[in-house]
């Protein structure tokens, strides 16, 4: 508040009068407006106002309405929500006791960073190479199945053609899920205060009660803010699927992308919108959700 | 926290679990590219040293890194300039402009693509069919991550003031802006810096709809010819990035990450 006061003074003790020096620092934010009104700003409006119109460029909502109901759109559409679900819940379960493992380690040792620094490249930079690094595992000639095979060819790890399906993607997506959900509740779990264990002890109470009481309730809205990241995360992933699964477009954003590649011959502008209109509205209710939690937590990280 | 027992017992099991399961795949890379091609055992580095001699690698990688390039010189030329000005000058605009940066984590890069398809059409018939190109869309991508580490190095300091004392010692809005303000925030334009660097390195989805060949759009195609030489290079990327995320201390690396929550 403070701030900006000092710097509205400065910026009035110049020449000219305060209304023309006012316009005149818009103009500074110019260049930016343009760079993001192209590379940003236009393409959004462009894919939700196509969305409305035909490819003759008539108003219709006949794509809005009737994509969802054909069934090469509307299973790839629940696929993606089950798959973003179900690896939420799974990576974020498992990402948050990793979490809550490393936190009760030393906080500036070796170790702690470079688990830092794995968890970031996993959780970020995945796609493409996480593909294949399960194909180098899991895949025909992989370290997994290779071993396995020397057991019995019938197994479920000897075959590899899970791998290639809808659950092979959720193993996939899981494995980055993990470390993301590590690295955005870490700082939550650093937060349980040792006071309130020791209270919770003196007070007489075991450490179940400590974690039933107070522990849960308090990294709840955080653990959840993290689950919501984590759908938002898979459900606008691509670049593992595309290299994972070389035909059929079992999640959306392979529709989307058969939809705008013209090799499949299907190229339909409408359609690649209307499907990414539907992805937008998932997102945006999703984000809706985690900013309301973020403002509860927020409200109880500013009471330390 | 002292830990029980049980309670060590648990963690270890944890830990050891995750981490088997984090560190497999990598191992497997490791195990696949060094396999020869036959049936024979042994380890061959034949992968490893066919990197350097394969074409398509080598100017994917110079593609991917001038894009990193031209990306961070719209950081610091355009995004970090934009964000200081609007610091020091149009609070008002303060919120605007979040909104406008923040808005990519609502937009899924397959989304961005449909979008901003046309656009590039257009470029690459009227302009150039560089991939270069797409440090414009890139730049977008990465603007969340670089305006949260910027507006929360911004906030620890009193730029108001900084920026008062360098104009009352003579010095230009350029001057202040450049020499004065960027220096005093440099580790939140570090961070955004090296969080660019991994983004580009590892960005799939729109180069390939919009078909340039960048880094992972070769792995991904070298995956189909030869899988050995695309699991190496696809390791030795992964290695990269560790190693610039390594680089960097764990509480701002911390954030940086944090930061980049829905990538």
């Amino acid at each position: 508040m403070t701030q900006s006061q000092i710097a509205r003074a400065g910026s009035s003790t110049g020449t000219g009068s305060r209304f023309w020096r006012n316009k005149k620092d818009y103009l500074g934010v110019i260049p930016f407006l343009v760079f993001t009104g192209l590379f940003l700003l236009w393409p959004t409006v462009n894919v939700v106002y196509g969305a409305f119109f035909t490819e003759e460029g008539e108003f219709s909502l006949d794509y809005i309405v009737n994509t969802i109901q054909e069934e090469a759109h509307w299973i790839p559409f629940l696929n993606t929500l089950k798959i973003s679900f179900w690896t939420s819940i799974v990576g974020g379960l498992i990402g948050a006791l990793f979490a809550w493992a490393i936190s009760t380690g030393k906080p500036d040792g070796i170790g702690r960073r470079f688990v830092m620094a794995t968890g970031g490249v996993l959780a970020q930079f995945g796609g493409v190479m996480l593909a294949f690094a399960f194909f180098a595992t899991f895949g025909f000639n992989g370290f997994v199945t290779t071993f396995a095979l020397k057991f019995s060819d019938t197994n479920f790890l000897a075959s590899p053609a899970w791998l290639y399906g809808l659950f092979g993607l959720g193993v996939v997506y899981t494995f980055f899920q993990i470390p993301l959900m590590f690295i955005v509740f870490l700082p939550a779990v650093e937060n349980l205060k040792p006071q309130w264990s020791e209270a919770s002890q003196s007070l007489g109470g075991s450490s179940k009660d400590y974690w039933f009481r107070i522990g849960f309730p308090v990294l709840f809205p955080s653990f959840l803010g993290g689950v919501l990241l984590l759908f938002v995360n898979a459900f606008s992933a691509y670049a593992t699927a595309a290299a994972l699964i070389s035909q059929g477009t079992i999640i959306t954003p392979l529709d989307i992308g058969s939809a705008l590649s013209s090799e499949t011959g299907g190229a339909s502008a409408p359609l690649a919108k209307t499907l990414s209109l539907y992805m937008v509205a998932v997102v945006v209710i999703v984000m809706a959700l985690y900013s309301l939690l973020r403002k509860r937590v927020s409200k109880w990280e500013n009471t330390k | 926290m002292k830990l029980s027992i049980p309670g060590r017992i648990f963690r270890a099991f944890i830990i050891i679990v995750t981490g088997l399961y984090l560190l497999g795949p990598l191992y497997g890379m490791l195990d696949f590219s060094t396999k020869p091609l036959g049936l024979e055992g042994g380890r061959t580095l034949r992968a490893w040293t066919a990197i350097g001699k394969n074409p398509d690698v080598i100017s994917s990688l110079i593609a991917s890194f001038s894009i990193a390039i031209v990306v961070m010189l719209l950081i610091f030329l355009l995004v970090v300039p934009t964000v200081i000005w609007v610091h020091l000058k149009l609070p008002a605009f303060r919120r605007p402009m979040e909104l406008i940066c923040l808005l990519p984590l609502a937009i899924p890069a397959i989304v961005i693509v449909v979008g901003i398809a046309p656009l590039y059409r257009w470029i690459s018939i009227n302009v150039t069919e560089s991939p270069v190109t797409l440090s414009g869309v890139y730049a977008m991508l990465i603007l969340p991550y670089t305006y949260r580490s910027l507006s929360a190095a911004l906030d620890l300091v009193d730029i108001a003031t900084l920026a008062e004392a360098a104009r009352t010692l003579g010095a230009s809005t350029m001057r202040t802006i450049f020499g004065v303000v960027m220096p005093t925030i440099r580790s939140g334009i570090m961070s955004g810096v090296v969080i660019s660097i991994a983004l580009v390195l590892g960005e799939f989805t729109i180069s390939a709809l919009l078909a340039f060949d960048t880094l992972q759009v070769v792995i991904y195609l070298l995956g189909r010819q030869d899988g050995k030489i695309a699991v190496a290079v696809a390791l030795s990327a992964l290695l990269f990035v560790f190693a610039i995320l390594f680089a960097i201390p764990t509480t701002k690396r911390q954030r940086v990450i944090l930061d980049a929550d829905v990538a």
